[in-house]
C-alpha cells in the first residue's frame, strides 16, 4: 500500500474476484436493505444486481447467500492493541489483524503504548513498514501525545503526522496535566490529527482494580469510582471547547461520562466518543468471581451505567463501538485478580456478542449496530466502509442464525483473555473483505462454484 | 466440604458443625496429653506470603495436636523472591503431596485460584482484604462460649473496615449466626456499598452503648501515610474503644495484635470483659476442627458420624471418644 494512504498493510494477495449471489445487503448509510447479487471485480464492488441475475465471469468464485446471509459494510475498530513492538508474546501485527479479519473488520487503529512507546517518526516509519509486510488488514497508527507516555513533553506531533500518524493518544494512561493537554490541543492547529483520550484521574482511581461499589466492597478489592473518568471527560471537553480542538474520548464506561459528552456536543464542541462491547454487555457482577478476563480498564461498571451507555450509543452521544482489544499472555492473566494486567480481547467476538446481547433481545436495531461498528473510521478522517459500486470491497458476510461458543475452536489472536470466552453467541462472520482482498473465510462456508 | 475458602460459602449449619467439633477438641486440650492421632501421616503445608506469627503458629499447633506433619513455607527468602509465580510455587510444593495447604496471601481470591491448581484441601488463612474465615469461626466460637449464642445480639465492628479481611468474614459469619452487625469507623475507611452485605454503617460511636459485643479492628500505622485519617491522635479521639465508651456488660473483641492507646485503651484490653486471649485459645481448637473436617471427617456432611473402620486416624478421634 502506498504511503499516500494513512493505513498500512493488507497482505498483498490477489484482489477478490467474487460473486456474492443472493445476499441480503444492509448498509444504512447507503440506504440499502434488500437481497442482491454483488459482483466484485479486481477487489472493487463492480455491480449490484437483482438476486439471481448477475453472471459469474471466468475465474470468479460464487458464494451463495441463499437470500439469508447478510452482507454488511465491514467493521472498523479505532482502538486496538497490537502489542508490536516489544510485546509480541501477547500479540503481533499478523495475529492481531487475523483476529480482526475473523471478527469482520476491514481496518483497525493501533494504540502507541508499546515497548518502546510509539513516540517518534522513525519508529512509526518502521512500524508502518512492518505492517505493510505482516498485517492481514489495513492498520492505522496513533502516536503518543507525550514522550514515553510520561505526560510531560509533547512528542514531535507534526513530524509524526507527516509520517502518517492518524492522531495522538497516551492510551493506558491519562494526560494528567491539563496544561500539557492544552498545549497538545493548541499544536493540533498546526498538524491536525485527532487527540484520543483515556480519561482517568489517578488520584481517584489509585490502586483500584475494579468498579467501586457493593461488589468491590464485599470482595475487599480497591474500587475505581466512576468520577475518576467522568470528571476528566468534563475537564477535557471544556479544554477542547476553549481551544476549538478536536478530541475523541476513548472507552467510556459510565453514565456521567456520557452525560458530559452529550453536554459538550450540545455546546457544539468537536468531541466524539467510543464504547466497548464489554461495557455495553457486562456489569461489575461479572467480576464477582474474580475472573481476570473480567479485569479491564476502565472497569466493568454498574448495571445503571451499562444501560446508560447503551442509550448513549443509540442516541448518538457515543459515536462508535471500539473493542479496546487488549491481549495478554496466559501466564500474565493466570494470577490473582489484583496482580493481573487490565484488558480483554474483543475483535473476534464484538459483532456476535453485541448482536446476541443487544439486537436479538430488541434493545438495538441491527442497522444502528452496523452503522456504529464502522463509524470509528469517520472519526479519524478515513473513508467509512460502504457497499457502493466503484468502492473497494470492505465487506463482511455474516450468518445471523449460526450459533457458536466463543473460543471453542481457539482464537486467531495470540491471547485468550476474552471476557466472552465460553459464551454461546449467535451471528457468525463467514467472510471478510478488506481493501478488496479476501482476508477471512469461515471454515464452514460452503462454496457454490469456482 | 473440600476447602475452606470463605465464610460466604458456609451456611449456618456448616458453621455450627465446625464449632461443635471445636468444642470436642477443646476437651482434648484440657488433658495432660493434648495430642490426638486423627491426622497421623497427613501433611499440612503452611504457605505464607505475608508475615504472620500468630495465625501461622496457631495453624501449626492445631495440625500438630492432630498428629499431622507440618511444613512451613514462607515466601520471603524463597523461590518466590526469585520471581516464581504463585501457580508454579503451588505446583512445585504439590509434588510433595500435601493433604492440606494453609494459604495466606496479600491477594483477594488467591486461595480459590490455588484450589483449582492442586488436589490438596485449601484453607484460606487470609486473602488480601477479602476474607479470613478461620478468624470469623474462632470469633463465633468465642462468643458462643461467652454468651451461649449470638442470635439476636447486636455486634459493632469498629475501625478500619476498608483494609480488613477480618471485618468481611465476620460480618458474614455473625449474620449467618443470627446477629445484627453494625460497621463503624471513619468515612474514609468504610467502603462505599459495604452496607449491601446487610449490615448497618455508622460514622461515630454515639450509639456504641447499644451493642452487646464490640469488635475493634487493628488500625495500621501505614494508613496514616496514605492520609486515610488525618492523625492517629484524632482517630483515637473519635474511634478509640475505651472505658468511657464501653459499658461493663459489653464483650470486647480484637483480632490482634492490639495497638494499645490507638483502637483500644489499655484499661479495656486488661478488663475482664475483653476476650482477646480467649480468641487466641479458640484459634487452635477451631483450626483443629477445620483441618479435621477437611481431612478426616466424612465428606458427605450427613453421613454416619464416625465410621471407625474406615480410617486409622478417625478411629481414635471418633465421636465416642471425644464427646
Amino acid at each position: 500500500m502506498s504511503r499516500e494512504s494513512p493505513l498500512s498493510g493488507g497482505q498483498p494477495g490477489p484482489p477478490a474476484e467474487l460473486l456474492l449471489r443472493d445476499v441480503h445487503a444492509l448498509d444504512p448509510r447507503a440506504g440499502i436493505d434488500r437481497r442482491l447479487d454483488v459482483v466484485l471485480r479486481a477487489g472493487v464492488v463492480a455491480e449490484l444486481a437483482e438476486p439471481g441475475t448477475a453472471a459469474a465471469g471466468d475465474g470468479t468464485e460464487v458464494i451463495d447467500g441463499g437470500g439469508r446471509l447478510r452482507l454488511l459494510p465491514a467493521f472498523f475498530d479505532p482502538h486496538v492493541h497490537l502489542r508490536t513492538p516489544g510485546q509480541e508474546h501477547k500479540e503481533d501485527l499478523d495475529s492481531g489483524t487475523r483476529a480482526a479479519a475473523a471478527g469482520g473488520y476491514c481496518g483497525v487503529i493501533a494504540m502507541p503504548n508499546t515497548d518502546p512507546v510509539l513516540d517518534s517518526a522513525p519508529l512509526l516509519r518502521s512500524l508502518r513498514d512492518a505492517a505493510a509486510r505482516d498485517a492481514r488488514i489495513p492498520v492505522g497508527f496513533v502516536a503518543a501525545v507525550t514522550r514515553g507516555l510520561e505526560g510531560e513533553q509533547l512528542t514531535e506531533m507534526a513530524e509524526l503526522r507527516q509520517e502518517g500518524a492518524l492522531g495522538f493518544s497516551d492510551d493506558g494512561k491519562p494526560v494528567e496535566s491539563a496544561g500539557v493537554l492544552r498545549k497538545a490541543l493548541q499544536y493540533q492547529r498546526l498538524c491536525g490529527g485527532v487527540l484520543a483520550l483515556h480519561e482517568e484521574d489517578r488520584s481517584l482511581s489509585r490502586e483500584g482494580v475494579m468498579h467501586e461499589g457493593a461488589i468491590s466492597a464485599a470482595l475487599g478489592l480497591d474500587g475505581i469510582p466512576t468520577v475518576a473518568e467522568s470528571t476528566m471527560v468534563a475537564r477535557d471537553a471544556e479544554l477542547a471547547g476553549y481551544e476549538g480542538a478536536r478530541v475523541h474520548f476513548q472507552h467510556l464506561s459510565c453514565a456521567a461520562s456520557a452525560e458530559a459528552v452529550a453536554a459538550a456536543k450540545a455546546r457544539g464542541w468537536r468531541v466524539s466518543a467510543e464504547v466497548s462491547p464489554h461495557h455495553l454487555l457486562l456489569n461489575d457482577e461479572a467480576a464477582r468471581g474474580m475472573d481476570t478476563s473480567m479485569k479491564m480498564h476502565p472497569p466493568l461498571t454498574s448495571e445503571g451505567d451499562r444501560t446508560a451507555l447503551v442509550q448513549a450509543l443509540r442516541d448518538g452521544t457515543i459515536d462508535c463501538v471500539a473493542t479496546d482489544h487488549a491481549p495478554h499472555a496466559r501466564e500474565e492473566k493466570e494470577v490473582p485478580f489484583e496482580q493481573a494486567p487490565m484488558g480483554t480481547t474483543g475483535l473476534e467476538t464484538a459483532f456476535a456478542a453485541l448482536y446476541s446481547g443487544l439486537v436479538l433481545p430488541g434493545v438495538l436495531e441491527l442497522p444502528l449496530l452496523v452503522e456504529r461498528m464502522s463509524a470509528g473510521a469517520t472519526l479519524f478522517e478515513l473513508e467509512v466502509p460502504t457497499i457502493a459500486p466503484g468502492r473497494p470491497a470492505d465487506l463482511v458476510l455474516v450468518d445471523l442464525e449460526e450459533q457458536w461458543t466463543a473460543g471453542e475452536h481457539g482464537w486467531q489472536s495470540r491471547s485468550e483473555n476474552c471476557c466472552f470466552a465460553g459464551r454461546r453467541l449467535q451471528g457468525r462472520v463467514q467472510l471478510t473483505l478488506a481493501a478488496g482482498q479476501l482476508v477471512h473465510r469461515d471454515r464452514a462456508l460452503a462454496l457454490a462454484g469456482a | 466440604m473440600n476447602h475452606l475458602l470463605s465464610i460466604e460459602e458456609l451456611d449456618r449449619s456448616g458453621i455450627e458443625r465446625i464449632i461443635g467439633q471445636a468444642q470436642r477438641f477443646a476437651e482434648v486440650s484440657e488433658r495432660e496429653i493434648k495430642k490426638v492421632p486423627a491426622l497421623r501421616g497427613r501433611m499440612v503445608l503452611n504457605l505464607f506470603y505475608e508475615a504472620s506469627t500468630r495465625t501461622r503458629s496457631s495453624f501449626e499447633l492445631a495440625a500438630k495436636r492432630l498428629s499431622a506433619d507440618v511444613v512451613n513455607f514462607a515466601a520471603s527468602g524463597s523461590s518466590v523472591e526469585k520471581g516464581e509465580s504463585l501457580k508454579d510455587t503451588v505446583l512445585t510444593l504439590s509434588a510433595h503431596k500435601p493433604d492440606a495447604i494453609v494459604l495466606r496471601t496479600p491477594w483477594a481470591g488467591a486461595s480459590e485460584l490455588v484450589s483449582r491448581w492442586c488436589s490438596a484441601a485449601i484453607v484460606n488463612a487470609g486473602d488480601g482484604k477479602h476474607e479470613h474465615p478461620t478468624q470469623a469461626l474462632l470469633d463465633v466460637y468465642t462468643l458462643q462460649r461467652r454468651l451461649g449464642g449470638i442470635d439476636g445480639s447486636s455486634i459493632w465492628i469498629v475501625g478500619d473496615v476498608a483494609h480488613s479481611r477480618v471485618a468481611r468474614s465476620n460480618v458474614l459469619a455473625f449474620q449467618r449466626m443470627g446477629a445484627r452487625v453494625t460497621l463503624a469507623g471513619p468515612p474514609t475507611l468504610i467502603p462505599r456499598g459495604i452496607e449491601e452485605l446487610g449490615c448497618e454503617v455508622r460514622y461515630d460511636l454515639d450509639e456504641l452503648h447499644t451493642a452487646d459485643v464490640v469488635y475493634a479492628l487493628r488500625m495500621q500505622n501505614e494508613r496514616m501515610r496514605e492520609t486515610w485519617v488525618p492523625s492517629l491522635r484524632e482517630y483515637a479521639a473519635w474511634y478509640q474503644v475505651n472505658g468511657r465508651r464501653l459499658n461493663p456488660a459489653q464483650v470486647l473483641m480484637h483480632p490482634g495484635p492490639v495497638n494499645r492507646g490507638v483502637e483500644l485503651s489499655g484499661e479495656v484490653v486488661d478488663s475482664p470483659q475483653a476476650v482477646i486471649t480467649a480468641q487466641v485459645e479458640a484459634g487452635v481448637v477451631v483450626r483443629m476442627a477445620v483441618l479435621y473436617e477437611l481431612l478426616a471427617a466424612a465428606r458427605p456432611p450427613d453421613a454416619q458420624p464416625a465410621s471407625p473402620a474406615r480410617e486409622a486416624g478417625r478411629e481414635r478421634v471418633g465421636e465416642g471418644q471425644l464427646a
